[in-house]
């Protein structure tokens, strides 16, 4: 599984540096498919509640309606059309490698199953709506649709008389399965939708829009293709007409062709199966489990910082339970915890100058506690040149050689500012660097965010003005960046030498 | 960011879009070729035959809160074959559909054949009979190409419907 993973990270790391390239990182596609899911959906539905105003929802005169919305109002209905289909094309792809890229980057294991186990569900619900909407249009790949479906459903050991039967020749064809279609068709988005929401209820802050550039982009581009290629019927269907040669729309019918060649029940058992695989690959092989973090009570003001900044809403609020002078306090909910440390650097107690008692914030991690940073950064810094905060998911392991210390953490978003004042203040090193992963794909979703906001000093806990900021670098890239890594290291060198030559 | 590539990288993406959306076509079946379509749903015989009550019998039996038939619910598994020209081209058992066997068989089959002058021939066993058919029915059919033939059954039109 690992070299999977491996081998997927690579091939992610190559293919989406000529999108970092071109877009940027902030901007670039593969940091927010999921947000590119939700986007897609919407043009999906609102083109479909456009559609819905023209179309004929008996089974008669569906082909009529639907071949006036594409000829005698193609500049709406006709645009609104192939919008629909191309949107639902590409929600298949973005969701695609939405699942190829969570599951290479380990980002489902552990406490994070939870997303990806709602999420399996879904991916059932695109292919329900996808192919219930081109049963409607009700033309030749309808036909075939329709009666390669059923024929496939007639496997099932469900249904007493064969359900393919309805579309068995044209004295046969009836209304009612079409009139499921459309119930299916208008019903089943809604129920995906509810089935999204709670996708990301673990998130907080989930980002359920893309970047402004990248929507007006690509909501332009599928308007170019709809004008240029519009979206068009294959013929009414005629059930004594065999269809024999079809436009496939491949991201929806793909495993169609298997009928012709694998009998239909065995391939409903790999359909199953499939779905059986995705739904227990959180669990293949059981993560490590990782101490939840802990809140220290008597070092806690309940500022509710730690509580805003958790990407995982693993911190509720409740109110104080030990007497102190203070409204609340927060709990952490085990079971949706990442350790990811982002709470401890969030909180205003973190701070290595403290000298007064031991070093214990108002929340850490057990297992990687803010004294531990402090003393793993103690220990030997003073000959550093350069301290590098590292995230453990970033590609970081050949940045510790000659005058580098390298300091591992859960996510950057762990780090509190302080720290860098921390070390410049003291003289331990002549420059810090924060080196995570790419914008706006935080491994811990928000950490690099986090960070940016905390270091630019737009949000708490601040970096303090008398920090110079030449000597502090933050370094945002992908996993498998390993040598543009080195080389932003070894330019911030560089500048350091030329501010102390000052 | 560079606006020249990120222009490119949308026309190949709309291009993907595009392609696979309706390419590249799929041949479904050969358009010189006629399909038939052979589709039943019948209840054969019961395994045993019920034994036939008299109307005392079974006033008698009501009353008591007994069983008014005197039988297995498990009925015969239906036999069916078609003959084009002459070659059998399909024959099974369609097993009675119920948790104890005791609903009608359903066949559905799809068979490409050529197109032309043929000979067909749909027989059917619902009976305990171990020779013969309890219903057949052959007709010489013009089969056109790229259409499809339906062969249906339904035992109270007397049997077989070619279409």
């Amino acid at each position: 599984m690992e070299l999977i993973k491996r081998f997927l990270v690579r091939a992610f790391a190559r293919f989406e540096a000529v999108f970092e390239y071109a877009f940027g990182q902030r901007n670039t596609p593969f940091a927010c498919l999921g947000a590119l899911g939700w986007y897609f959906y919407w043009i999906v539905a609102a083109t479909g509640i456009y559609l819905y105003i023209f179309f004929d929802t008996g089974i008669t005169d569906a082909y009529a309606s639907v071949e006036y919305m594409t000829h005698d109002q193609w500049y709406a209905a006709g645009v609104m059309r192939s919008l629909h289909r191309y949107a639902s094309d590409a929600l298949v792809v973005v969701v695609v490698l939405h699942i190829f890229r969570e599951f290479a980057f380990d980002r489902l294991r552990g406490r994070r199953f939870f997303a990806w186990l709602t999420g399996v569900p879904l991916l059932a619900f695109i292919y329900l709506c996808g192919l219930s909407g081109y049963w409607l249009v009700w033309d030749q790949l309808a036909q075939y649709i329709a009666v390669a479906t059923t024929e496939w459903l007639d496997t099932l050991p469900v249904f007493g008389e064969p359900i393919a039967n309805n579309f068995l020749n044209s004295t046969t064809l009836g209304g009612r399965f079409f009139t499921l279609m459309v119930f299916i068709h208008i019903f089943g988005p809604l129920f995906m939708l509810l089935l999204m929401w709670v996708h990301i209820q673990r998130h907080s802050g989930a980002r359920v829009n893309p970047p402004r550039p990248l929507a007006i982009g690509t909501l332009g581009v599928l308007v170019v293709l709809s004008l240029v290629f519009p979206a068009v019927s294959q013929g009414p269907a005629d059930l004594d007409v065999v269809p024999a040669e079809l436009g496939f729309d491949w991201f929806y019918l793909a495993a169609y062709p298997l009928l012709d060649f694998v009998p239909g029940g065995q391939l409903w058992l790999y359909v199953f199966a499939a779905f059986a695989l995705l739904a227990v690959l959180p669990w293949i092989p059981p993560a490590k489990r990782v101490p939840a973090a802990v809140v220290n009570l008597e070092n806690c003001n309940g500022c509710t910082r730690c509580f805003d900044d958790c990407p995982f809403s693993a911190i509720t609020m409740v109110p104080r339970t030990d007497g102190r002078a203070y409204e609340s306090e927060p709990v952490v909910n085990v079971n949706q915890c990442t350790s990811c440390g982002i709470c401890a650097g969030a909180c205003p107690t973190s701070t290595p100058f403290r000298r007064s008692g031991p070093l214990q914030p108002g929340i850490e991690l057990p297992h990687r506690s803010i004294a531990n940073i402090r003393d793993e950064l103690m220990a030997g810094a003073d000959k550093a040149r350069v301290v590098v905060f590292a995230c453990d998911a970033g590609d970081t392991d050949k940045l510790e050689q000659g005058g580098t210390k390298v300091i591992r953490l859960p996510c950057v978003g762990m780090l509190p500012p302080s720290f860098v004042d921390f070390v410049l203040a003291r003289h331990h090193a002549a420059g810090v660097m924060i080196a995570g992963c790419a914008e706006g794909d935080c491994h811990h979703r928000l950490g690099n965010e986090w960070t940016i906001e905390r270091t630019a000093r737009r949000r708490d806990p601040y970096l303090r003005q008398r920090v110079d900021e030449r000597r502090l670098c933050l370094s945002w890239l992908a996993r498998g960046s390993s040598r543009r890594r080195q080389r932003v290291l070894d330019e911030f060198r560089a500048a350091l030498s030329e501010i102390d030559d000052e | 960011m560079n606006r020249v590539v990120q222009a490119f990288l949308y026309a190949a993406f709309a291009a993907f879009i595009g392609y696979l959306s309706v390419a590249p076509a799929y041949q479904y079946a050969d358009p010189e070729l006629a399909v038939i379509k052979l589709s039943l749903n019948h209840a054969a015989d019961r395994v045993e035959q019920c034994t036939k009550l008299t109307a005392q019998q079974i006033n008698e039996r009501a009353m008591k809160g007994e069983p008014i038939n005197e039988c297995e619910r498990a009925r015969l598994p239906l036999t069916v074959e078609l003959e084009v020209d002459g070659t059998t081209v399909l024959s099974l058992a369609a097993v009675p559909s119920g948790l104890w066997n005791d609903g009608p068989a359903s066949v559905y089959e799809r068979l490409a054949v050529d197109a032309g002058v043929h000979t067909i021939t749909a027989r059917l066993r619902d009976s305990a009979r171990e020779t013969g058919w309890d219903y057949e029915y052959s007709e010489e059919v013009d089969l056109a190409p790229g259409r499809y033939f339906t062969v249906t059954f339904r035992a109270e039109n007397g049997g077989f419907a070619f279409r």
